[in-house]
């Protein structure tokens, strides 16, 4: 009969190195998870998600899968516990960032009283690409918030209250900055008339479809469970068949649809905004790439991370 | 065997020798960026004293400084290339941010605002900026060539308790100063109907401006208040983690 050694877990502020929390009589499969719900239940304002625990102050935390029989400590582990502030889940903050820009963009397309001059206050564009901007914008953000509630699964649990604050400033901010010059009174309609507007809603749709389609299919490749991890490929539907040459498709239709926005509405600010929103989405494009690349050996090097061929 | 050995050494060696050339090319670039700093900038303190002496006055003083002024505080650009390509060990964010808001106040304030040219204010900065600047160029400079005198040393971390709060107030001043011939003339501003959709307006961009310093400001000025306190005390500062 096999004694299980269990281990003891004494837990110290990471920053001051005062003694924290003892914790005894801990199984040796328990993981990283269970020791930050132990230590929950002694303070209970730092819940789990709240919780960084490393073995040296100045390593990266541990993750929450992350077993303490595996981990390089002797029976009686020491750990240095850090707070990462109040934490959002992930759905919530996407769906804040969500609805803002969509309720705040129709404060303008209605011309609330105090935006514009009173006279037009209530009135409505008597143009027709203003209103087919409104219905474009506007599908765009409930195509997110459809997806946040029933398509994407997060990996990471949370996200501090800090970022979510900054976050939600810069996708209200420029939603009201973008809605102001679409729906003022003084808006002059695209130079190319009817040709460009409907081109380029076209061309809008199609990437709105595509996003759509890269999203579903990275879903699925989550659901085929996590025991063999895959790199997402080519399906039968022809919007996927981007992944032949890029890494992340969905942020290539991103930014497809607000530059075909951005020419519908012929908006220098629309156009600011994709080239805000292009620099970020290359950024974490370019990351994935990168990790992608390096766990999967057998990866396509004709890949590139955002833009087929370039970058 | 033997000699895929030495190969590998051998390509070691050549690594290390064009480190040691690339380091070596650095500090010289620096030491000679640095003198020529702190020599631009004397020119600009001894200019603006004599001026003051032989006339009595500070009316047209900005003028005759102006070319030197902008000339050496649009150099201070390569500073942000230093820190981006890593031969200086700062934030690139942070020097990008000081030098962006030296170079809109030279060249987008009183460059292209004439009538404030001879407010007081506008002398208040340029004294501020000239100690400021002579201390902290012959500061670096005296650090690389590893002879630095304690007076140095301390007139960089403490002189700026003063300077950067004087410097501050004469800016905002003269942003303050500008704000009525800005309005009237409508310069750099661009109004609606127009092809693109798009307006701005340069009135209310240097209000903008303007409010951006109060949570700028605390922010620099804590961050050389930390860095003193690491420097002339020798205090490990414990930083938050982002």
């Amino acid at each position: 009969m096999s004694r299980t050694t269990f281990f003891e877990v004494r837990v110290l502020n990471g920053k001051t190195k005062e003694h924290l929390c003892f914790l005894d009589k801990v199984e040796p499969y328990s993981t990283i998870g269970d020791i930050k719900s132990l230590f929950h239940k002694s303070y209970p304002h730092w819940y789990p998600a709240r919780q960084a625990l490393s073995l040296d102050p100045k390593d990266k935390s541990l993750r929450d899968e992350d077993i303490l029989q595996n981990l390089p400590v002797g029976t009686t582990a020491t750990m240095y516990f850090r707070d990462l502030g109040p934490q959002i889940g992930w759905t919530m903050v996407f769906l804040a960032e969500c609805i803002g820009p969509l309720l705040t963009y129709l404060l303008f397309y209605f011309r609330v009283p105090y935006i514009y001059s009173h006279r037009y206050a209530l009135t409505s564009s008597p143009h027709q690409v203003v209103r087919l901007a409104c219905a474009c914008h506007t599908c765009h953000y409930m195509k997110k918030l459809i997806e946040t509630i029933f398509v994407h699964r997060f990996s990471h649990g949370t996200m501090p209250l800090r970022t979510i604050v900054r976050n939600c400033s810069y996708y209200w901010g420029c939603s009201a900055w973008l809605a102001y010059y679409i729906n003022h009174p003084l808006y002059t309609p695209p130079s190319y008339g009817e040709l460009q507007v409907n081109y380029a809603l076209f061309i809008f749709m199609m990437c709105e479809l595509g996003n759509f389609s890269i999203h579903l299919t990275l879903n699925n490749l989550r659901a085929e469970g996590s025991r063999c991890r895959r790199f997402p490929a080519p399906t039968k539907n022809p919007f996927t068949w981007l992944f032949f040459f890029v890494s992340c498709p969905n942020y290539t239709y991103e930014v497809g649809a607000w530059m075909s926005f951005s020419i519908m509405t012929q908006c220098l600010p629309v156009a600011l905004y994709t080239l805000l929103g292009f620099l970020q989405m290359a950024i974490w494009a370019k990351g994935k790439h990168r990790a992608y690349s390096r766990e999967f050996k057998d990866y396509p090097s004709v890949r590139m991370a955002i833009i087929p061929l370039v970058l | 065997m033997a000699s895929s050995e030495d190969d590998g050494t051998v390509e070691e060696k050549e690594n290390n020798n064009k480190r040691r050339t690339k380091s070596a090319l650095a500090t010289a670039w620096l030491t000679f960026y640095n003198i020529a700093m702190t020599a631009g900038w004397l020119v600009l303190a001894i200019a603006m004293m004599r001026f003051y002496i032989q006339k009595g006055t500070t009316k047209g003083l900005y003028r005759s400084i102006a070319r030197t002024l902008k000339f050496f505080q649009t150099f201070a650009l390569a500073e942000v290339v230093h820190c981006a390509i890593g031969i200086v060990r700062t934030s690139v964010i942070v020097t990008g941010v000081q030098v962006c808001s030296r170079i809109f106040m030279v060249w987008f304030v009183t460059n292209s605002i004439r009538q404030i040219q001879s407010e007081e204010s506008v002398i208040l900065f340029l004294v501020v900026w000239t100690i400021t600047e002579i201390t902290r160029y012959s500061y670096y400079t005296f650090n690389l060539l590893h002879h630095l005198p304690y007076f140095i040393k301390w007139a960089r971390y403490n002189l700026f308790i003063v300077l950067y709060p004087l410097g501050v107030i004469g800016e905002l001043m003269t942003i303050y100063a500008a704000l009525p011939f800005v309005r009237r003339s409508g310069m750099y501003s661009m109004r609606l109907p127009n092809k693109y959709n798009v307006s701005f307006d340069y009135y209310y961009c240097l209000i903008i401006l303007m409010l951006s310093y109060i949570p700028l400001f605390p922010q620099l000025f804590f961050h050389m208040l930390r860095q003193r306190r690491r420097v002339l005390h020798g205090e490990v500062i414990v930083e938050k983690d982002d």
